[in-house]
């Protein structure tokens, strides 16, 4: 709740669309790999693949880093590539 | 190369422990119709693969059941967690947490050790794409298998995440053997092999 009053999007909200997005992506990957001339396929890519790295990019920058390639957007002064629950854990992603 | 992503890709969130059912479920990590076989499977098939869309479906099939590798661990970890001797005893655990306490490792449910005889890189196209059509439907029914015998909720829910993408990744190695077919004289599939007479 303070989350939201700050302006932050919600932690679980934000992961839910990165899941989601993610899927659409890999889902949309595979099909464009025996249809690699499939206009609506590669234009539903383009869609989701940008919504995906901004989520991503939104979640280091308020959260955690979830790639290695996002962890420059929330390291100031401590490595928290490490910080966070792994995905196994208890309040993992 | 790879790059980790810190996220499962569907997730896990089990809060009731089930060692029983973590010792069925097991086999899909290290038995042999797992995902560690099946990850390996195609990334070893894929370096001989002359089609440029079948190499693609190799490597990211390939990549995504390293994912499942990693959710189907997530369960057995979530539902063998923190478990009391008592609790390994009752529930016939006892086995598994001699040689590897509460750690991950390969294994069939019967106990076998995982071994690369669970599947075969051939060199072949055409041989190859149908181990692994088949491997997906043996999977899919493995998965089914685990759906009967599960009754938690927060255990069937990604369960059956993984079952349908093994329909999905069935469709597409369909698709790939018909590319592959497409490319091949229609008289005779088998005239030459294509990853290896190359001449032709």
């Amino acid at each position: 709740m303070n989350e939201r009053m700050n302006g932050k999007p919600g932690r679980r909200e934000l992961l839910h669309r990165i899941d989601m997005e993610s899927f659409a992506v890999d889902e949309v990957k595979l099909y464009l790999d025996t249809h690699p001339d499939d206009a609506e396929a590669l234009a539903f890519f383009k869609e989701h693949s940008r919504n995906r790295n901004q989520a991503m990019e939104e979640y280091a920058r308020n959260y955690t880093p979830l790639t290695i390639d996002t962890a420059s957007a929330s390291c100031e002064d401590t490595w928290k590539w490490i910080q966070e629950p792994w995905p196994w854990q208890e309040g993992g992603c | 190369m790879w790059n980790y992503e810190k996220r499962l890709q569907y997730p896990v969130k089990i809060t009731q422990t089930n060692p029983k059912m973590a010792q069925v479920i097991i086999s899909q990590f290290g038995g042999p119709d797992g995902e560690l076989a099946a990850s390996m499977r195609y990334l070893s098939q894929r370096y001989t693969m002359p089609y440029k869309e079948v190499t693609g479906i190799l490597t990211d099939i390939g990549t995504e059941e390293l994912a499942h590798m990693e959710m189907i661990c997530a369960i057995v970890y979530q539902l063998t967690k923190n478990l009391s001797p008592e609790e390994i005893k009752a529930s016939g655990f006892d086995k598994y947490y001699v040689d590897h306490t509460l750690a991950l490792w390969p294994q069939a449910a019967g106990g076998t050790p995982w071994t690369a005889t669970y599947f075969q890189s051939k060199g072949d196209p055409i041989t190859d794409l149908h181990e692994n059509m088949a491997a997906e439907q043996k999977a899919r029914t493995t998965y089914d298998n685990i759906l009967r015998l599960v009754k938690d909720p927060e255990v069937c829910d990604p369960i059956r995440f993984l079952r349908e993408r093994e329909i999905v990744h069935y469709q597409r190695f369909g698709e790939s053997l018909r590319i592959v077919q497409d490319k091949l004289d229609s008289r005779n599939f088998y005239a030459i092999n294509p990853e290896f007479d190359t001449g032709n």
